[in-house]
């Protein structure tokens, strides 16, 4: 995996050293749309839910204490450090990673990849850049789309069944949530992205034994980059309470 | 043939093993420019394996595979794919990039290794389809070709970037006689019109005598004769010598 980041890399400054772009823009604005404006949907419907889900049952909890009016700053507070980066990393990871790693592992069992290769054109450089380059920008991108409908989510079941009025759930929203707080998600979704990318195209690269040599190394992937990115969620978090409580 | 010309691939004492299992044993080849050397040896002997040492997509456990005076074995991946741009190769299984249309396919390499504008690719394209009799396949996908016409794809994919060394594997494997004819002519024509050196992998023995301006047979990972068709023909050594004469049976039946 590191061979694959350090030949990608190399091969990139060596086609910048002869003043040639990387790769067409073409090539990463598709690889763009697919990673982004397609995973929109997905991410906007589960943080809707997730955050609807989490305001209803703060507020059934806070309820009892008349804590309610808390519920704008808990929902919104762990959406963003918390439940966007990672449910953005989840979404990523089944749509996107397992995408990467099918077709490139299509393309290796197909002999597509040696004979890119083969051409001298530089397989790392031409098929694995873009993608990753396109997941790692996007990632954050999706994190911010998903945090801000988790917290429309919440706020509209609050106004419902918590009979608090949108006006102060969004004033609390802005009083409560940091620059930190807003910092710390973006930071770990960037990492997330870089970690579904990089094990997708690995695994996509080495695939053995045809169909289901693909197959395998699709769901390994999946299970790999989720488990990889919770694991790296935990150790964020830790960081971060250690180093910038 | 000036047999002055200078060498341009060389093998020295190639050996390889694929987990345990000795494929290549001391290979030693050498082809000087404007020859077309045709491998010939058993099925599952190597040959595919020895056209991918020359691309450097396998490396060697030991020996040197020279091309233009450079180990491709020590060469720096800059070096190594600027060599690969001066050779071509036609894959056994065609591997054409299955999510392109075969006009993209074509213009991959000149796309991105040559500075040329779109209408230039596109002429060369054409030119280059047609040399391999392949037309209306411009716009299509490789899933909607037949395997011939894949292969040929393939080759014009090869030709693209005007290589110095092509490389074939099983060039006319599942062609019907005139296309394979076809195939023939064009590798004559490379070599005479615009110098080309081609090393050609191939069981069928019309064409290889064809075809050919020297051979090398490969057998239990040596290469055990080398020399012109002519003293393939006459050559006394008994494996070689079943090899041709189930060709010549062959001939003689039908006449
Ligand atoms: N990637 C690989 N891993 C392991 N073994 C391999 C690999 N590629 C080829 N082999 C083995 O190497 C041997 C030579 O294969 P190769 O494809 O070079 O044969 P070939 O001479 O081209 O045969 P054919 O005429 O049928 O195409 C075979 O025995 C094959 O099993
Ligand atoms: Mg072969």
């Amino acid at each position: 995996m590191v061979w694959m980041v350090r030949e990608m890399v190399s091969e990139i400054l060596e086609r910048m050293a002869v003043h040639r772009a990387p790769f067409r823009l073409e090539h990463f604005f598709y690889q763009c749309n697919r990673v982004g404006v397609g995973s929109v949907p997905m991410s906007v419907l589960l943080s809707v839910f997730v955050g609807l889900t989490m305001a209803l049952l703060t507020g059934y909890q806070l309820e009892r204490f008349g804590l309610v009016t808390l519920v704008p700053a808990v929902v919104s507070v762990s959406f963003t450090r918390e439940m966007g980066p990672l449910f953005t990393g989840i979404v990523l990871a089944s749509r996107i990673g397992a995408a990467y790693t099918a077709e490139l592992g299509a393309m290796t069992a197909g002999g597509e990849v040696d004979a890119i290769e083969g051409m001298g054109i530089g397989a790392t450089r031409y098929l694995i850049a873009p993608r990753l380059l396109a997941i790692f920008l996007l990632t954050p991108c999706l994190t911010v789309i998903g945090i801000i409908s988790g917290i429309v989510g919440a706020a509209f079941i609050s106004n419902l069944t918590l009979q608090l009025s949108f006006g102060y759930f969004f004033d609390e929203v802005m009083t409560n949530l940091l620059v930190k707080d807003v910092m710390a998600g973006i930071v770990k979704s960037f990492f997330f992205g870089a970690i579904i990318g990089t094990i997708a195209c690995y695994k996509g690269l080495s695939v053995r034994g045809g169909a289901v040599g693909v197959g395998n190394a699709t769901t390994s992937s999946v299970v790999s980059a989720i488990c990889t990115v919770i694991a790296c969620d935990s150790f964020c978090n830790i960081v971060i309470v250690t180093f910038f409580p | 043939m000036s047999t002055t010309s200078n060498i341009l691939v060389e093998m020295r004492g190639v050996k390889l093993k694929f987990s345990d299992k000795v494929i290549l044993d001391g290979v030693d080849i050498s082809v000087r420019e404007h020859e077309v050397l045709v491998i010939l040896g058993m099925s599952g002997g190597g040959k595919s394996t020895i056209l991918n040492l020359l691309m450097g997509l396998i490396k060697p456990d030991e020996g040197e595979l020279i091309f233009k005076d450079e180990d491709l074995v020590k060469l720096t991946r800059s070096k190594l794919n600027t060599a690969r741009s001066h050779m071509g190769m036609v894959y056994q299984t065609a591997a054409l990039i299955s999510s392109m249309t075969v006009r993209d396919n074509i213009g991959l390499p000149l796309q991105e290794l040559s500075e040329k504008h779109e209408e230039e690719i596109d002429s060369i394209v054409d030119a280059k389809l047609e040399l391999v009799g392949l037309k209306d396949v411009r716009e299509k996908l490789p899933s909607e070709l037949s395997g011939g016409m894949q292969k040929r794809v393939g080759l014009a994919r090869a030709l693209a970037l005007e290589p110095e060394l092509v490389l074939f594997d099983e060039p006319s494997a599942g062609l019907d006689p005139i296309n394979s004819r076809l195939i023939d002519d064009l590798i004559i024509g490379l070599r005479e019109t615009q110098k080309v050196t081609s090393i050609v992998v191939t069981h069928q023995m019309e064409s290889a005598f064809f075809v050919a301006t020297r051979m090398a047979f490969l057998h239990e990972g040596k290469i055990i004769l080398e020399g012109e068709p002519e003293a393939f023909r006459q050559s006394d050594n008994p494996i070689v010598g079943k090899f041709l004469a189930s060709y010549s049976e062959h001939k003689k039946d039908k006449k």
